[in-house]
């Protein structure tokens, strides 16, 4: 059986010296050196400074944050060149940028400024209402959003080397992060426990492929690292988040949207390494101040809910 | 046999795994506690500057330091080798263990990152399937370090002196076991010398 794993299936980097760039298990990797941290959106270098300082192992160079487009509207592009270019100048730690779902070129234009992943992202206007980025096609890794392990299989069979539960973007409200975490892990379970017989039927289901649904019920995990997204404001969602199974998180407008940012970003760090200890927990939650103010989930039109775009 | 394997952030998973098909105990290291009564530890790949700020966050920076001078076998890789370095020509925290000067992201971004057939003697004949994501290389080896493999350009990929072991690549992604074996060879080197266990500080 050929599967995701064996590796050099997808390799587009061999250079005839037994010597291989941007293979699956360099785009899978690098994923793999991000767990366990919290990779923070950031729209300015001095942002992105800050974040490095407090702990970020990578930042999402941005030109809004989440709550930031949610409140202005309009249409949501990828960041302006100049502004990815500075930000990645000004942090030695891995620089992510956002594409549009669908929006190929988008992505081709930010794997030319050397950037080392993209994130085809709901919290940008989609550009296809049909199909996601053919994200193998690409020598830069991927990561994408998914609500549930159907999503999620059907991302990494496009190409995505890393995934992350979408929540609800901009909100600092978790309930989406968790309910769209559990979807993804619950579903891990029922398949890792189901008769071989009954996958084909369980991929069918979930519209995945399904030789990764194969993958999955023998490892009983996604073939690729899961972080959790959308609605992280505290140390303490973090650690849910961490708990709930998790490899680590990102936080969107949680950290430059509360009253003080470091604090905040240096405090979520610790509590997404030591996220099952509580006393640590509650220590680095004293004196950080306001979180993001939030929004109630009902109070969103359902124009508005970002978790909704993509297929 | 307990190998400790800092767990603050990374690909520590990878490294339990590859020890736990190997038949020796493990323990995440995550704080000062952790590091009671190992007999090896392992800092792992993952992001040098963040795994820097919580060992110093943590208070952990001086006991493992202490541990490694007083002859504790530890590993680095990626991460874990910068880490380790004297020298890596920026401002972050380092525990200076092996005296190498370090160039962070010595290959350049992500789409240079690269797998290849290395040649490790130290390994035996069979070339070690070496994964590089963002790697840093050793610029310069300071007296008594030993290089354990190269590029075909000359660039050293790995090192050793005494209990400290350093490669700037990822075998705990790739199955092949030969480096675990290898450092748990100095783990059980250094238990044969009790004398020396007995004095490490308990933290």
């Amino acid at each position: 059986m050929q599967t995701i794993e064996s590796g050099g299936t997808y390799t587009n980097g061999h250079s005839g010296d037994g010597t291989e760039k941007s293979t699956w298990a360099t785009k899978k990797g690098l994923a793999q050196m991000l767990k366990g941290g919290v990779i923070m959106d950031v729209v300015t270098p001095d942002q992105a400074k800050l974040a490095e300082e407090a702990g970020a192992v990578a930042v999402m160079a941005l030109e809004r944050v989440p709550s930031d487009i949610r409140k202005e509207g309009g249409v949501a592009r990828m960041s302006p060149p100049e502004l990815v270019a500075a930000i990645k100048e000004s942090v030695s730690i891995p620089v992510m940028a956002k594409a549009r779902i669908g929006h190929f070129v988008e992505a081709q234009v930010l794997e030319a400024l050397d950037i080392d992943y993209i994130d085809e992202s709901e919290v940008l206007t989609p550009a296809d209402d049909r199909y996601h980025i053919e994200k193998h096609a690409f020598k830069i890794p991927f990561v994408c959003g998914a609500k549930d392990l159907g999503e999620a299989l059907r991302r990494i069979g496009e190409g995505a080397a890393m995934i992350r539960s979408k929540g609800e973007p901009g909100t600092g409200n978790i309930v989406e992060a968790v309910h769209h975490l559990r979807e993804i892990t619950d579903s891990i379970r029922r398949i890792q426990h189901a008769p071989r017989e009954e996958l084909m039927s369980i991929a069918k289901e979930l519209g995945a492929p399904y030789e990764i649904v194969r993958e999955v019920a023998a490892a009983g995990a996604l073939p690729v690292v899961l972080f959790c997204a959308g609605g992280v404001a505290t140390p303490a969602d973090a650690a849910l988040v961490m708990q709930l199974g998790a490899e680590g998180v990102f936080v969107g407008s949680g950290i430059f949207k509360s009253s003080d940012p470091f604090k905040t970003a240096r405090a979520i760090v610790q509590a997404t390494t030591n996220f099952r200890d509580a006393a640590l927990i509650a220590e680095v939650s004293k004196g950080l101040g306001d979180p993001m103010k939030g929004i109630e989930l009902s109070t969103i039109p359902a124009a508005g809910l970002m978790a909704q775009r993509g297929w | 046999m307990l190998i400790g394997v800092l767990a603050l952030q990374g690909a520590f998973i990878e490294h339990e795994r590859t020890l736990a098909r190997l038949g020796v105990a493990t323990r995440e290291v995550r704080q000062r506690k952790h590091l009671d009564g190992l007999d090896g530890l392992i800092i792992p790949g993952g992001e040098s500057t963040t795994i820097g700020k919580l060992l110093d966050i943590l208070e952990m920076t001086e006991p493992v330091r202490a541990l490694g001078r007083a002859g504790l076998p530890i590993w680095g890789t990626c991460a874990g080798m910068i880490l380790l370095a004297s020298d890596v020509g920026r401002p972050q925290t380092v525990l200076g263990l092996l005296d190498i000067v370090v160039r962070r992201n010595a290959f350049g971004a992500q789409l240079d990152s690269f797998e290849t057939a290395l040649p490790v003697p130290a390994l035996g004949p069979d070339p070690f399937r070496a994964v590089f994501i963002r790697a840093p290389l050793i610029e310069r080896l300071g007296p008594g370090v030993t290089p354990l493999a190269t590029l075909e350009d000359g660039t050293i990929v790995a090192a050793e002196r005494d209990n400290i072991l350093a490669t700037s690549f990822h075998p705990e992604l790739t199955g092949d076991p030969r480096f675990h074996e290898y450092f748990l060879a100095k783990v059980a080197a250094a238990r044969a010398t009790a004398p020396e266990r007995e004095a490490l500080p308990r933290p």
